[in-house]
């Protein structure tokens, strides 16, 4: 049975909407492969407009991984735009792939990567134009099974309902594995139809299939016991690591896309995992330990890249760059290498006491200087004691000092909002930071247009993190914290430092939702069926976003059930709790993480173990994994001379 | 330094590219394809490519111009065949001449477009057509960023005129998405089709086939049922039998000489 392309149907669409050329596909390195060639077929979904979705480096590895097998067909999808969705539906135009323009429907599998829980509401739109039934339990071996991944799916609880599977962890081999145990069931004439399927998954002990667990609750409300509902099925689900990168250079081709997106660069994963052990970071702790790519292996992945890309500048992404252990050695040699060519280099994410003039100067040799960002995250010393980010005003001042005098002129600062034992006066102490940047600015440069902009985020507590049990901060106390930090912002008898202070934030009431959807368990469910029901679209986009549409909805749902809003969002947990998420294994012991959270509260720090001794987080002997760390010495290797103004000689274009 | 200037198409499911993406592909495509490319100063250096106009977003085009400086100097045809295999199909470069005196931009006086009507009776659209021709005004509206604005489109249509459907808009229909096939056609074998050809004269604000279509509504309320397919078939200086020169035409002679 081939598979039509819906791509006629859509067409006479696309005048009517906006932005339509994110519709057509047509991306400089997608693969489009015949359907009747190919046994297993995914399709990728990154469950926010395409514009945030094409650059996620999860689907665009997947995809690739994927491609490379003669038998597999992977092909990607995007949340629609409201004004779409409406013309698809009024003419049956069902959920598609812009690869083939294949209606999702067909697929084996439909993987959907949730690097944030506010994307739920677009997967059920996907499935709902997909013609593919909500509830798991409602579909039928004619369905795709859906299969959640990315770090939202440490805790897929509060979507359990609606997916068939998740997989924890590194996605690389296991979609292999996974296209293993579709390929044999197929070929086996596909015995026990799709709830055998899903248990070979299961028993694999890395997917995890929720309707093979069942909750009981206690009477008032908490969490009294979760299993397994039958044989096969592990008590426990282990997330995945992918240990040596260097043997998973992807992705090799990056997608260009032909619409604008939000990063246009490419991106090479220099390490993976972080154990500077910030407490509120949920990404450091559920991606342990450290491995990083070797310094050949970046170069050789950037200039396969850049070639095949045409990309005038590389992100250097981990979760904090200037940690890898040749950093230095990295960028230098880098700059070195592309001398001319306009391309630029950059670290999305540096940590303030890393960052150094040599890194400085490198980063802004070729091409473009962009923009600096730091993460201090908390205004107070006290405060940064609690969250373990260990970096002091000291350290923060010395380095964008040295940023400021290499001729940079915007320095951005990221804080969070609402942590655990904040008080007025720790927000507070953000102004004065930011004050204080703008003064060494401009000693350091000697100029006064010397500009910093804060960030401020509403602090979310995560599952599988010290602060899993910690009361989330209301949103009235936020927004009251961030009024009276503009004003300390603004109020200084020196009015020419406030003028060069920007500063960012969000009210707290999305923050709420998300920590409903992040520590939420099954009950959960039906509020984000009720909130999409309700016509919830895009809950990360503030101009889609309502918070009264969700407070309704969880009001409905929860009351009932002796549960509610602030049952799951402000309301401290207990040791003895059982979290919905203790069945699911990131391989950090939960005695470790109780007494890191006991450690916050009593303003003690734990060091990084790439540096000091393990402390016992658990992860390495529970994965079977060890910190893959360098330096290893090696020097990039060298390549033909590089182009004129490109970082490609194209040999046929020689001076005659 | 060396200018070379390039006319490129815009076809199929392309044509559904604003201006700044088809930038983007550029600069990106002549990165790739390893053009010796001249960038400008400062701390966002940027090369130097001019591009001449540009079809609107949803519109496809057989005739666009653009013009790029190089720091070494190349074989335009060599330039112009590297160029295409690196660009996505459907941005498909037909022809490359090094500059030659003059500017570029003031030979773009007017536009051909082929405008394909899908469901209109070719009938209907030329007595739609022969009312336009005969007002000496129509204002209509067009949304912009700013809001709503009136334009008078009549004054810059020169020449309109309606062809026979649907014989000329039988293509190859589509039906898979092979890589190859994202610049091909769609059609609409079915229907009946109505065509028009107006040749525009360029004016500010410019006046585009969908302002065409939207004078085509106010004198003879006529809606097409489906979105119109437009294409730009040619743009030039106008010569005395209202036909269009090519714009590439000094160049190439400057090029023999």
């Amino acid at each position: 049975m081939s598979v039509q392309s819906v791509f006629p149907q859509l067409e006479p669409l696309l005048p009517r909407v906006s932005k339509p050329v994110q519709y057509v596909g047509g991306e400089l390195n997608a693969t489009v492969k015949e359907w009747d060639s190919t046994t297993v077929r995914w399709a990728l979904m990154y469950p926010d407009a395409y514009e945030v979705g094409l650059p996620n480096q999860g689907v665009m590895i997947l995809y690739e991984v994927l491609n490379e097998i003669a038998d597999v067909l992977a092909e990607r999808t995007y949340a629609v735009w409201p004004d779409l969705e409406k013309l698809m539906r009024e003419h049956g135009v069902p959920q598609f792939t812009v690869d083939g323009h294949r209606p999702l429907g067909a697929f084996d599998m439909l993987g959907v990567s949730f690097s944030t829980e506010l994307g739920y509401t677009n997967m059920l739109t996907a499935l709902d134009l997909a013609g593919i039934p909500l509830l798991a339990a409602d579909r039928t071996e004619d369905h795709p099974v859906v299969l959640a991944g990315g770090h939202s799916a440490f805790n897929p609880e509060p979507i359990a309902d609606y997916i068939d599977a998740a997989v924890l962890g590194d996605g690389e081999e296991a979609v292999i594995e996974i296209s293993d145990i579709i390929r044999a069931w197929k070929a086996e004439g596909r015995p026990g139809g799709r709830d055998e399927l899903l248990t070979r998954m299961a028993e694999t002990g890395g997917v995890y299939v929720p309707r093979f667990y069942d909750f009981t609750y206690r009477p008032d409300g908490h969490i009294d016991t979760v299993g397994p509902n039958r044989p096969r099925v592990p008590e426990t689900i282990a997330k995945r690591t992918t240990m040596d990168l260097d043997a998973w250079p992807y992705p090799k081709k990056p997608l260009v896309p032909l619409a604008e997106s939000v990063h246009e660069r490419m991106s090479v994963e220099i390490f993976r995992g972080c154990t500077r052990g910030c407490r509120f970071c949920q990404a450091g702790m559920i991606t342990r330990p450290v491995r990083e790519r070797s310094i050949e292996g970046i170069g050789a992945m950037i200039q396969t890249g850049l070639a095949a890309s045409g990309f005038e500048e590389v992100g250097l992404l981990s979760l904090s760059s200037a940690d890898h252990s040749e950093i230095g050695e990295i960028t230098k040699q880098l700059a070195d290498r592309y001398e001319g060519t306009n391309t630029g280099l950059s670290l999305p994410s540096t940590r303030v006491d890393a960052f150094n003039i040599d890194l400085a100067n490198e980063l802004s040799r070729n091409g473009r200087r962009s923009g600096l960002t730091f993460a201090p995250e908390g205004g107070s010393e006290r405060i940064r004691k609690v969250i373990n980010k260990m970096v002091s005003e000291e350290d923060l001042i010395k380095t964008v000092s040295a940023a400021y005098a290499q001729g940079w002129r915007q320095v951005k600062l990221y804080f969070m909002c609402g942590l655990p034992t904040e008080t007025d006066d720790d927000v507070l102490q953000i102004a004065e930071m930011a004050k204080n940047v703008i003064r060494a600015g401009r000693v350091a440069s000697g100029r006064k247009d010397i500009r910093c902009t804060i960030s401020i985020g509403g602090f979310v507590p995560k599952p599988h993190t010290p602060f899993q049990w910690a009361a989330q901060c209301d949103p009235d106390t936020i927004d009251s914290r961030l009024r009276k930090l503009r004003e300390a912002v603004n109020s200084d008898r020196d009015r020419s430092l406030g003028r060069n202070i920007g500063m960012r934030y969000h009210d707290g009431k999305p923050s709420i939702i998300e920590g409903l959807l992040s520590r939420g368990d099954r009950r959960v469910g039906r509020v984000i069926e009720a909130v999409w029901r309700a016509g919830g679209r895009f809950d990360g986009w503030s101009e889609h976003f309502s918070y009264e549409r969700w407070t309704t909805a969880a009001s409905a749902v929860l009351e009932p059930l002796g549960v509610s809003l602030d049952w799951f969002t402000t309301r401290e947990r207990t040791e003895e709790e059982v979290l919905p998420w203790d069945h699911l294994d990131s391989g950090l012991e939960k005695n470790w993480l109780w007494d890191d959270w006991q450690d916050a509260l009593d303003e003690r720090e734990q060091d990084d173990c790439r540096w000091t001794p393990c402390f016992d987080c658990g992860v390495c002997p529970a994965m079977g994994t060890d910190i893959e760390i360098g330096p290893t010495g090696r020097k990039l290797l060298p390549i033909s001379p590089v182009g004129v103004g490109s970082p490609v000689r194209n040999p046929a274009l020689s001076s005659p | 330094m060396q200018k070379i200037r390039l006319r490129y198409a815009k076809r199929g499911r392309l044509r559904f590219t604003s201006h700044r993406d088809v930038a983007r592909a550029f600069e990106r495509a002549l990165r790739r394809a390893g053009v010796p490319m001249a960038y400008s100063q400062g701390f966002n250096p940027h090369p130097k490519i001019s591009w001449i106009g540009a079809a609107p977003t949803g519109v496809a085009s057989e005739a666009e111009y653009v013009e790029v400086s190089l720091v070494e100097r190349v074989d335009p045809a060599t330039l112009a065949q590297v160029l295409d295999t690196a660009l996505a199909p459907g941005l498909d470069v037909l022809e490359a001449v090094e500059a030659g005196p003059g500017g570029f931009a003031e030979r773009m006086e007017a536009s051909d477009w082929r405008i394909e009507l899908p469901g209109v009776d070719p009938g209907d659209l030329r007595g739609a057509v022969e009312r336009l021709l005969a007002t000496e005004h129509v204002e209509v509206e067009r949304l912009t960023k700013d809001g709503r604005r009136l334009i008078d489109a009549r004054p810059a249509v020169i020449r309109a005129v309606v062809l026979e459907g649907p014989a000329e808009t039988e293509e190859t229909p589509i039906d898979d998405d092979a890589p190859g096939r994202v610049g091909a056609d769609m059609s609409y074998p079915e229907r009946s089709c109505g065509i028009l050809r107006v040749v525009v004269r360029q004016t500010t604000p410019a006046v585009r086939p969908d302002d065409v279509l939207s004078a085509l509504r106010v004198v003879a309320a006529l809606e097409p049922p489906v979105p119109a397919k437009a294409t730009r078939l040619a743009q030039g200086r106008l010569d005395d039998d209202g036909g269009l020169s090519d714009p590439l035409a000094l160049d190439r002679q400057a090029g023999l000489g």
